[in-house]
């Protein structure tokens, strides 16, 4: 039998459909996996074996019974640990949740199950999701399953990580600026944003409201799009859930043909601080989707370039607000209450002892942002930059079908390099923020290693808000045409572990 | 636009609740000067004549509708307490002395 660990999504569900393999084996060979490798590479914060083997066993039961199975049964999949999960804990990365058991499941965790997906644990992260490196955690940093000494981004490193050192076909993150996408070019791997709304935030604990978002990460676009429908849908326990049917993502990342789709580069995204070989195989991905039959074209999106200061207002002050939740009476951390201090003092205290320095910074810039001498100069004028980068991508979208630009500037840099340096660290998703200020879709999928490092580069695609079929079907072609001439798939490429 | 003092940050935390250790207020401080005059650029757009966007979708007023539905036991939503007692949340003092 061939390696199980290295199939697709698509080709596991049809191996267990078809009786090829049990549920149980795939789910095994994967926990062993992850026992082999993950000291190492650090994707998991708690790894559900047992419960990942019931799921399994209820697959096989199923099929043995001739029940019809659904296109995800019994595939394994890692999930970010920001959803909760009932029964198992759930910790954000954060000391603030330490031992957290929810008593309840997130609705796109109770999808996951009702679809017999198998999760097999719950994956390391940058605190609260806030960073770009995975090494916010306070659970110690992920290693890049290409080079260990280098950050698999962040926020949703672990599931990135999981996905290129093979623990998982499948993950799940989150994107407020840029934690699918970007993890996702630096590992090699597939992530999309979907249009925000589509995926419910039930369950998801908050970091940034109005820009969180959940969804697909994989090592394929076709096995991305599986998961994206399985996920995705109306859900009234999330009111801002989108009441609309999701666009066809499976079908479209099987058209593989882009003839005569019109494409524009986002002239913004290129210059100083983008890394040569990044825009290299960025340039050749431009040729590729012309020899593919598109037209493309420049465009200019002149307010991209405050979108990335208005994101650093605007995350962090609806940040300060949703974590003001973690108040150490209800659940969660508490310490100090020696009988003499007062809640207030209790709170103050359990906040200074379980959140790190990047969650304290921004709920500290935060306030400021909204404090009343500032708000108008301030989150007043973010909120402005916002509506500014919706027309840019109004305009932008009334001449091509979907934009592109490289997913990040740089390849994967080494743990420690920023981590004291919160500028350089939050330049990391200059070229994804302006998609979570809109709300619109986009994905990131590996086009190629930087000559200068031999480290993964993601090509971004960026489409209008719930036409994500689009992401897919661009992406099914590139991805194709680039496995063609590379003669395999670029993971393939990675030392082993 | 101004930057921030050590002093301002001590304000914020305390708005916060964050109790910041001496050594963090001098770090923070020094940190978040530098980010707020790298977002300042933002303030740039405060005199034009845009509408803001505080979310990127149109909806408003999502209710759903008026009946009665199964919710977490007593038992389920004291589960994670740091304290609890006779069904209740169980808290440090909350009121003064007098």
């Amino acid at each position: 039998m061939t390696d199980l660990i290295k199939y697709t999504a698509a080709e596991t569900a049809s191996a267990i459909a078809k009786g090829e393999v049990s549920a149980v084996e795939v789910a095994q060979a994967h926990l062993d996996r992850i026992n082999a490798v993950d000291k190492k590479v650090n994707a998991f914060l708690h790894v559900d074996s047992e419960g990942a083997l019931a799921a399994a066993r209820k697959v096989d039961d199923k099929r043995a019974k001739g029940e019809q199975l659904s296109p995800l049964a019994g595939v394994p999949l890692a999930l970010k640990d920001v959803f909760t999960t009932k029964g198992i804990p759930t910790t954000c990365g954060s000391k603030m949740l330490e031992g957290w058991i929810p008593p309840y499941d997130a609705t796109l965790t109770r999808r996951l199950k009702d679809a017999d997906v198998v999760i097999l644990g719950k994956t390391n992260m940058d605190e609260f999701a806030m960073g770009s490196s995975t090494e916010n955690s306070a659970y110690g940093p992920t290693g890049n399953p290409w080079d260990l000494t280098r950050i698999p981004g962040g926020s949703g490193g672990g599931s990135a990580a999981a996905l290129a050192a093979f623990e998982a076909p499948l993950a799940i993150g989150t994107d407020t600026g840029g934690s699918i996408r970007q993890p996702g070019a630096v590992t090699g791997t597939v992530g999309v944003k979907p249009t925000y709304g589509s995926v419910s935030r039930y369950g998801l604990v908050a970091f940034s409201s109005s820009l969180d978002q959940g969804g697909p990460c994989a090592r394929t676009v076709l096995d991305a799009a599986l998961l994206h429908e399985a996920i995705a849908g109306h859900d009234p326990l999330d009111s801002t859930s989108i009441d609309a049917p999701v666009p066809a993502v499976v079908e479209a990342a099987k058209m593989r043909d882009i003839r005569g789709m019109r494409i524009g580069i986002v002239k913004e995204f290129a210059g100083e601080g983008y890394q040569a070989g990044v825009m290299q195989r960025f340039n050749e991905s431009v040729e590729l989707l012309r020899e593919l039959g598109a037209e493309v074209v420049e465009v200019s999106c002149p307010s991209f370039t405050l979108a990335l200061p208005a994101y650093y207002l605007i995350a962090p002050s609806e940040c300060s607000s949703n974590l003001a939740r973690f108040d150490a009476m209800r659940y969660g951390l508490r310490v100090g209450d020696d009988g003499t201090r007062s809640a207030e003092q209790v709170t103050a205290l359990t906040r200074e002892a379980g959140f790190g320095d990047e969650v304290k910074r921004r709920i500290i810039l935060g306030t400021y942002a909204l404090s009343s001498g500032y708000y108008d100069a301030y989150y007043g004028s973010a909120q402005k930059v916002r509506t500014l980068i919706s027309r840019d991508f109004d305009a932008a979208f009334a001449g091509v079908d979907v934009l592109i630009s490289p997913t990040t500037p740089t390849t994967a840099f080494p743990i420690g390099e920023r981590a004291d340096d919160p500028m350089a660290m939050y330049l990391a998703d200059l070229c994804t923020i302006p998609s979570n200020l809109a709300g619109n879709a986009a994905m990131s999928l590996p086009c190629g290693l930087a000559p200068e490092d031999n480290l993964p580069v993601g090509l971004q695609i960026i489409a209008p808000a719930m036409a994500d079929d689009r992401l897919y079907r661009v992406g099914g072609a590139v991805e194709a045409a680039l496995n063609d001439k590379w003669g395999h798939t670029l993971l393939e490429e990675a030392p082993a572990l | 636009m101004p930057g921030i003092t050590r002093e301002e940050v001590a304000h914020l935390a305390r708005l916060s609740r964050l109790e910041l250790q001496a050594e963090e207020l001098d770090h923070f401080a020094e940190q978040l000067d530098v980010i707020i005059g790298a977002v300042a650029r933002v303030s740039e757009v405060a005199g034009q004549d845009v509408p803001p966007t505080s979310h990127p979708l149109p909806l408003s007023n999502v209710m759903r509708a008026d009946e009665v539905r199964q919710s977490l036991t007593p038992e389920q939503a004291l589960s994670g307490a740091p304290a609890s007692e006779d069904q209740r949340f169980r808290v440090p003092q909350i009121l003064g002395e007098d």
